[in-house]
């Protein structure tokens, strides 16, 4: 790689390299056709095309490359669930996490820093043993530790808070990490495309047609084109695609609101969460200190901001971090979050003979990315949804075989 | 700061109403609809009919409200729906 990048420098002709090819023409028919160019479809997308050799594959996005909820997430990357199902997925996912750049020949920045969620109860650090041995149990690391340990790992925190939610103790999960979501997006589409993989941006899905149980064409904004097997991944418009292909999904949207401030020294190398506060932070590699919280309090399918969630974030981290109140934001967002009954996904099969479902992903769906886009595309290629799946199918609300993970979702990535 | 108006006080400030949700077609008291009741909630874009609550004063009321401008079109009583 060095020398082909000195050759490339003293190389007096550059040819611009190109990492995503231009949007081409539809074809008539592919053999998949994935909706949504986030990091779920292209890394699926990926999976298909570099591992199980399917290629004549489609992602269709009706915006731009991800630039949806894989551009607004605030890229936590974790295990520490409170299900035996939930720890085995999630942990699989952090695991591609490991080796992703070596994977893709693109450095995605992964920093695998450990990960702190303070308990101000003990009503919470007992929810924090079960997550413990669970994680334990499943082979991650992950303990409760004590206040003195807190302060050891994070010697700027404020840990008396003034006397109110002051810190008992905390669920340190060595695993937990973060990397740039646009490269990962960037590194599984140029992967993609390389091995013929088209990437259709500006192309959104108007409809389907149906014959019996399966899907035989989509329609898009550009033209229709006959398709063997679809798959859904559009994060916040979920329960908006599925119900054109007639599929009820159990979910709501609701804005997730995040922020970053001006760049600063570092002072923070872990990330650090809080239940009862309900607000994350992350210090980026360029310094910025990012600032995460729990949703929108009320159903809306819009990305617009406002003042009282953003007061709402700042008051957390002001309590934890007393000494950033004269620091200012960068910058603000806001993405749609497509949250289940229970706080998982739904992942499988639908209704549909040729219908796959990768939705539900609410709050929580970054992390997931590798292992949802490789399970997905096992899942295409053999036709049968493999075990680590199973729990995560659309059926388990009809049996009310739920897979509860809100305490460990909710509001303290 | 944005306004909520209830029926009985008046426009308030939004964060002092809690909200409890779309008001729900199906029926968790009709066992054939118990899965729809619990887990399908409406979820449109467009306008949706919600319950809220005024804390200070306990006063619940039904909001129309657009789910993609956000904004309120009607607030009244429940079964006092204005013509």
């Amino acid at each position: 790689m060095p020398f082909s990048l000195l050759k490339y420098g003293l190389r007096s002709r550059h040819v611009p390299f190109r990492d995503i090819p231009p949007t081409p023409d539809l074809k008539r028919s592919y053999d998949v056709v994935i909706i949504g160019g986030g990091g779920h479809g292209l890394a699926a997308a990926y999976y298909l095309s570099n591992v199980h050799g399917i290629r004549n594959v489609a992602v269709l996005e009706k915006g731009y490359l991800a630039g949806g909820n894989t551009a607004r997430n605030t890229t936590t990357i974790r295990s520490n669930y409170m299900t035996e199902e939930s720890v085995r997925f999630y942990k699989e996912g952090v695991e591609l996490f490991e080796t992703m750049s070596r994977d893709l020949g693109f450095n995605v920045m992964f920093s695998q820093r450990g990960q702190l969620t303070l308990a101000h109860s003990e009503a919470t650090l007992r929810s924090f043993h079960l997550r413990a041995e669970m994680g334990k149990h499943m082979g991650t690391r992950i303990e409760v530790v004590d206040v003195r340990t807190v302060k050891e790992l994070c010697p700027h925190l404020n840990l008396d808070l003034g006397g109110q939610h002051e810190v008992m103790g905390g669920l340190w999960h060595a695993d937990g990490g973060t990397a740039r979501h646009d490269a990962m997006a960037w590194g599984y589409a140029r992967h993609a495309g390389a091995r013929g993989v088209e990437i259709h941006q500006r192309t959104e899905v108007t409809g389907f047609e149906q014959a019996g149980d399966r899907v035989t064409h989509v329609r898009t904004n550009r033209g229709t084109i006959a398709v063997g097997q679809v798959l859904q991944a559009v994060g916040g418009l979920n329960g908006q695609v599925a119900a054109m292909a007639g599929i009820r999904l159990p979910i709501r949207c609701f804005p997730l609101q995040a922020m970053v401030t001006q760049p600063l020294k570092p002072f923070l190398d872990i990330l650090v969460s809080s239940a009862n506060l309900h607000t994350y932070l992350v210090q980026s590699s360029r310094g910025e200190v990012v600032i995460g919280g729990g949703s929108d309090p009320y159903q809306l399918a819009s990305t617009r901001s406002t003042l009282d969630q953003k007061e709402h974030l700042a008051e957390g981290a002001l309590h934890l971090f007393p000494f950033l109140y004269k620091v200012k934001l960068l910058r603000q967002w806001a993405g749609i979050t497509d949250m289940t009954p229970d706080y998982s996904p739904i992942m499988g099969a639908s209704p549909l003979k040729n219908y796959w479902l990768d939705c539900g992903w609410g709050t929580w769906g970054f992390k997931a990315t590798p292992v949802a886009g490789k399970r997905m595309a096992e899942t295409i290629a053999t036709g049968r949804v493999p075990d680590v799946l199973k729990p995560f199918d659309l059926s388990r609300f009809d049996s009310f075989a739920l897979l509860n993970e809100m305490g460990a979702t909710a509001a303290s990535h | 700061m944005k306004l909520l108006t209830c029926p009985v006080n008046g426009p308030r400030n939004i964060t002092e109403f809690q909200y409890l949700g779309p008001v729900r077609a199906a029926s968790a008291d009709q066992p054939e609809q118990l899965i729809e009741a619990l887990f399908y909630a409406e979820n449109p874009l467009g306008v949706m009919r919600e319950w809220w609550r005024h804390t200070p004063s306990n006063i619940v009321l039904i909001a129309e409200r657009h789910t993609v401008s956000d904004q309120i079109v009607a607030t009244y009583l429940p079964n006092r729906k204005p013509a």
